[in-house]
């Protein structure tokens, strides 16, 4: 006999999933460059801003895992008797269940890209955690405190490399110009809450994105004014990764990601 | 109970940070609390960065280096709050650092914050003393340092940065 999962634990999971992926994907995405950066400096630092995120996913997957494993009727397709771990949720989950935002997800691009997508991200994970340091969930919470020290690090390199390139050069401009072109709608599925999001915010657990939407504008276009950059238009914004609805960028990602492990199941470093 | 706990303190000077191994896990401060129920004894330790990859092999290190005192029934638990700040580095620490050729935290944080382009901290050589140096990247080797150079002797060198 198994017990159907309460609402609010199911809730919590999704959500602690939805932090999870948009960490590791994001840190995934960053970890392209290692290697490959403009000059050996920036390879380091765009390295260690996928490491910091990475790190927070799992630590949040850690949680997820504790919390599914403790629920009696697991929601992820898994063998019965073998437990649930950071590894598992990492690795052999389907596109269709990972939450992350789509724009985790789209490909690195150019520097420019990069940056700029970066900023974004932090600038939303600012915000995001400086809230959840308050949620009524003690886990949540520790992680928001612990990961906001680094995503402060991450905004600030982030924007001054914004303004850098658009402030800079006619090419780089071009570029940036671009890459906020492409961005752009992707940007509201940042700020814009997913059922369980607003379920959970009811209960002061997760953080109620209309809250941190307009200073999450402020700060984008104060950025994009020193970069000589134009705050788009109001537009049609794209949405669906919350919900496991993604772009066809997650499968190239997820194919490298979990290659070994889908290949050589349980292979141990 | 409490001499108990020193002298696992004592023990725990001995286990290095894998990445600079100049300090100890006690200098860094990331060992938060010894419980000891019994024959268990519980080390509680903090990273300090959530992706700090020594992490792992500093728990086996504690693991190995009490198993070598004799204490077989070790249990390490890490804690993310309070989160890790480089406050918690112990004086000593920072002179070991220092020496070793990698500038220490600065005791007053500076730059820890989200304005654009701000003033940065004068951090000193720790080759030649100066103060005339100048930040490369915030982002180092690890994830808990910042790269510098020296504007005087011309060399470059770790500082570990405020957290």
């Amino acid at each position: 006999m198994t017990q159907p999962i309460n609402q609010s634990t199911n809730q919590l999971i999704n959500y602690t999933l939805h932090l999870a992926d948009n960490a590791l994907i994001l840190g995934q995405r960053n970890a392209e460059w290692t290697g490959h950066g403009p000059v050996l400096e920036q390879d380091i630092a765009i390295s260690n801003i996928a490491l910091d995120l990475i790190g927070q996913g799992r630590n949040l997957y850690q949680y997820a895992a504790k919390l599914i494993n403790e629920a009696t009727d697991r929601p992820i397709n898994q063998p019965a008797k073998q437990p649930v771990t950071e590894d598992t949720l990492a690795y052999l989950r389907d596109s269709r269940d990972f939450k992350n935002c789509l724009l985790a997800e789209l490909d690195k691009g150019d520097w420019a890209r990069t940056v700029l997508r970066q900023f974004f991200f932090s600038n939303y994970q600012f915000w995001l955690y400086d809230a959840m340091k308050k949620s009524k969930d003690p886990t949540l919470a520790a992680v928001a405190e612990k990961s906001l020290k680094e995503v402060i690090y991450h905004l600030r390199w982030s924007a001054e490399w914004v303004i850098r390139l658009g402030d800079g050069t006619t090419e780089s401009h071009q570029r940036i110009v671009n890459a906020l072109h492409d961005l752009w709608p992707y940007t509201g599925e940042l700020i814009a809450n997913a059922s369980y999001e607003k379920e959970l915010a009811r209960e002061n657990i997760a953080v109620d994105l209309d809250l941190i939407k307009q200073p999450w504008l402020d700060k984008t276009s104060a950025v994009l004014q020193e970069a000589t950059l134009e705050l788009p238009p109001n537009q049609w914004m794209q949405s669906g990764g919350k919900e496991g609805r993604h772009t066809e960028h997650l499968d190239y990602i997820l194919m490298e990601m979990q290659y070994l492990q889908r290949t050589y199941p349980g292979v141990e470093w | 109970m409490e001499t108990g706990k020193q002298k696992i303190l004592s023990l725990l000077e001995q286990v290095p940070d894998p990445e600079v191994p100049v300090l100890s896990v006690i200098d860094l401060g990331i060992v938060r609390d010894i419980k000891i129920q019994g024959e268990e004894i519980e080390v509680i330790i903090t990273p300090t960065y959530s992706g700090c990859p020594a992490m792992d092999v500093i728990s086996m290190q504690i693991r190995m280096t009490l198993l070598e005192y004799g204490f077989k029934n070790v249990k390490i638990s890490t804690v993310l709050s309070p989160a890790w700040t480089t406050e918690w580095m112990s004086e000593a620490g920072k002179e070991k650092l220092k020496a070793y050729g990698i500038a220490p935290p600065n005791p007053v944080q500076a730059v820890c914050d989200v304005k654009l382009f701000a003033e940065e901290e004068a951090i000193q050589c720790p080759h030649c003393q100066s103060y005339n140096t100048r930040m490369i990247s915030r982002f180092g080797s690890t994830a808990c340092k910042a790269l510098y150079k020296c504007n005087d002797c011309l060399e470059p060198f770790d500082y570990f940065k405020c957290h």
